[in-house]
């Protein structure tokens, strides 16, 4: 009776060991940071507008256009906050107004659709190696 | 032999089972996780739009795989023509490549790096790194890891948008032995 009992204690355990083992892989596998990889967050003149910082995704970008599409023709920096992008510039056409005119991509007027970051998120690229070396648990967390 | 009797048989196979089920799930199917926009931190939950933006998850999860960056390999993915990002706005600029590689041997201890012009090309144009990142002459542009990390010459892109720079191996890939042997 004593053996079938502590027979059946250690099988438990085993049983709890192999589990967070695994728990424990999972949780190595899942993405630990927040944003997605190269979002970057454009906040040059945005808070100091009153509107919502812009976020750009570069992921959904580079499904639809290559990297020299706006970083060669369109003439955007490869710098966060190095293009001197304002709202008059993009009406005119340039930058992201090349493409957000209502034709290729939605219009001007969607403005939450662009201007949609935590209010006071600083200018950067997410994720960045360099971010998450020296900064791992996410600067941006209050 | 009969202290294991039922309840012992009945644990074995508990145990068998989710052993199976944990080795599956962690092998076989596909375990890329992305953060919702909802859930991002990134994106303002206040803002009434913020519903109708795509998160990530929904289109990358098509992409072949990668364990960096935005967990895709998107030059597979160009080249299998899981996506056809255009070339320009007007459609009528052809892509121009060029398949050479470059080996860079200032590298120290590190395995040296191959530059594959090919790969790049297929995304980018020649003006985008020459002459201002890097002069065409190889081996005329001193690049160095301490100033790739601070996001000159290749870190322009890598550890910004192209796969991150805890990748060494992926540049570093060419043992000094195997570069000796070749002709």
């Amino acid at each position: 009776m004593k053996t079938e009992v502590l027979g059946r204690l250690r099988r438990f355990w085993i049983g709890v060991a192999m589990f967070a083992f695994a728990a424990g892989g999972l949780a190595i596998l899942a993405p630990e940071g927040n944003a997605e990889y190269a979002d970057v967050v454009i906040n040059n003149y945005s808070d100091k507008a009153g509107m919502r910082p812009v976020v750009f995704p570069h992921w959904f970008h580079r499904v639809r256009f290559r990297c020299k599409v706006c970083h060669a023709d369109l003439g955007f920096q490869f710098k966060a906050g190095g293009n001197d992008i304002n709202m008059v510039k993009i009406i005119e056409g340039q930058f992201c107004g090349a493409c957000h005119n209502g034709e290729i991509a939605w219009s001007v007027e969607n403005c939450n659709l662009c201007h949609s970051a935590v209010p006071n998120t600083p200018t950067q690229v997410h994720e960045s190696t360099l971010q998450k070396l020296v900064a791992p648990a996410g600067d941006r967390k209050k | 032999m009969n202290t294991t009797g039922w309840a012992g048989r009945i644990w074995r196979v508990a145990l068998f089972t989710v052993s199976m089920l944990v080795l599956t799930a962690a092998s076989g199917g596909d375990t890329r996780k992305w953060k919702s926009i909802a859930e991002d931190g990134l994106h303002d939950g206040d803002n009434p739009a913020a519903t109708a933006l795509q998160s990530p998850g929904e289109a990358l999860k098509m992409l072949p795989p990668d364990g960096a960056g935005n967990q895709v390999n998107w030059v597979k993915a160009l080249r299998d023509g899981y996506v056809k990002p255009r070339t320009t706005l007007n459609e009528t600029t052809p892509v121009q490549t060029l398949d050479a590689d470059i080996l860079m041997k200032r590298t120290v201890e590190m395995p040296y790096v191959r530059f594959p012009h090919l790969a790049h090309t297929e995304w980018l144009e020649c003006s985008n790194c020459h002459e201002k990142i890097f002069k065409s002459k190889a081996g005329a542009t001193p690049v160095n890891m301490f100033q790739i990390l601070q996001g000159e010459y290749c870190g322009r892109c890598h550890g910004a948008v192209a796969f991150p720079l805890t990748e060494c191996n992926r540049c570093h890939s060419v043992p000094h032995k195997a570069a000796k042997e070749k002709p």
